[in-house]
């Protein structure tokens, strides 16, 4: 037992200094922009949008977000198919508080407008698709701890999560058929929609569009994940 | 010397890497890999700083040489969310390791010493 533990701060010491030496030659706080900079550069002709990285995320490198929001959806089905019982059901027994109760009634709404608040403005502001879901599936996540027989509206949420990711691909190949590539930005390149008002709210191309799919797939897939999580399996 | 962003970034690594070697109790276990996540994570963003620069946010007073790198923090938002994933998943396999053998203990947990 010691033996072993001892063994493991040796090893941790020994690539802590291997790490270190590493990042010795990495100088910190320098001007290492390759890339980078064309994208600072040319992010407001190019994509409309005032913030660099969601510009980076959505468009320059839109296909890998797409990959991104394939291995979320890859996950929450793998969660489902682990968790996959005949017959599942909420076994919680008490009640939340009425603080909680109370809590969860007032700021249930205020919750979803935040997120859909943060990945609407994701070209303006940090934040975008992924946190928006994420806080989202955190109001769900509230209904599910204050309440002993809630449950998400599984059919609903299915065919939203379904839907949005189906619009992802369409909005890609609608900009095939326009631009000539997947995921062309058709709405900023072709149509110059929204040129005048960079920095306000209609603006960035398809980046708003595309954030809103993303939130909603996020917010649906995460809601489905702590849905198969906090149910558990009963005999008849 | 190495910057305290990066030595932070390290500690975390190792504190991580600490838990996942020593540990015995599978949530733990997740917890050391995601505490080893955030360490990566916070590498990244801070291979990615300027000094003296402000988020890449371009608004007002905020140009383009006042920025930056955006593209590793585009990256850590990717890794992010892969480590949700991730994380989601493997607690869905603890959950049915201790649906079948009863226990976290991974040194009890047959057919899985570590």
């Amino acid at each position: 037992m010691v033996v072993k533990r001892i063994l493991a701060i040796i090893s941790i010491l020994l690539i802590g200094y291997w790490l270190a030496q590493g990042l010795a030659g990495v100088p910190f706080g320098q001007d290492k922009m390759l890339v980078g900079q064309y994208y600072l550069d040319n992010v407001k002709q190019q994509t409309g949008a005032v913030n660099a990285v969601t510009a980076v995320v959505v468009n320059y490198r839109g296909f890998d977000t797409l990959g991104e929001v394939t291995v979320l959806f890859i996950a929450s089905t793998g969660v489902g198919a682990l968790l996959w019982k005949k017959k599942k059901k909420r076994t919680a027994k008490t009640e939340g508080s009425v603080v909680l109760t109370t809590g969860t009634k007032l700021l249930f709404p205020f919750v979803v407008l935040f997120g859909a608040y943060i990945f609407i403005h994701g070209h303006l502001t940090p934040g975008g698709g992924f946190p928006g879901g994420a806080t989202i599936a955190t109001a769900f996540l509230l209904l599910y701890m204050a309440f002993v027989v809630y449950e998400i509206p599984h059919k609903a949420f299915e065919k939203t999560e379904g839907l949005a990711g189906m619009s992802y691909v369409l909005v890609g190949l609608i900009g095939l058929a326009i631009g000539g590539y997947f995921l062309f930005d058709w709405i900023w390149q072709t149509w110059h929609f929204g040129t005048e008002n960079i920095g306000r709210l209609i603006s960035g191309g398809f980046i708003p569009i595309i954030y809103t799919i993303i939130g909603i797939k996020v917010g649906t897939e995460l809601s489905g994940i702590i849905d198969s999580m906090l149910k558990e399996e009963v005999s008849e | 010397m190495i910057s305290v962003y990066y030595f932070g970034a390290i500690a975390l690594v190792l504190i991580g890497l600490y838990a996942i070697l020593v540990k015995k109790n599978l949530l733990k276990i997740l917890i050391g890999l995601s505490i080893m996540e955030t360490g990566v994570n916070l590498l990244l963003i801070s291979v990615g700083y300027v000094s003296g620069r402000s988020a890449p946010i371009l608004s007002e007073g905020i140009g383009p040489s006042q920025a930056v790198d955006p593209i590793p923090q585009a990256l850590v938002l990717t890794a992010i969310v892969i480590g949700v994933a991730t994380t989601a998943m493997a607690l869905s396999v603890a959950i049915l390791l201790y649906e079948k053998y009863g226990t976290l203990n991974v040194e009890e947990i047959r057919r899985l010493r570590g």
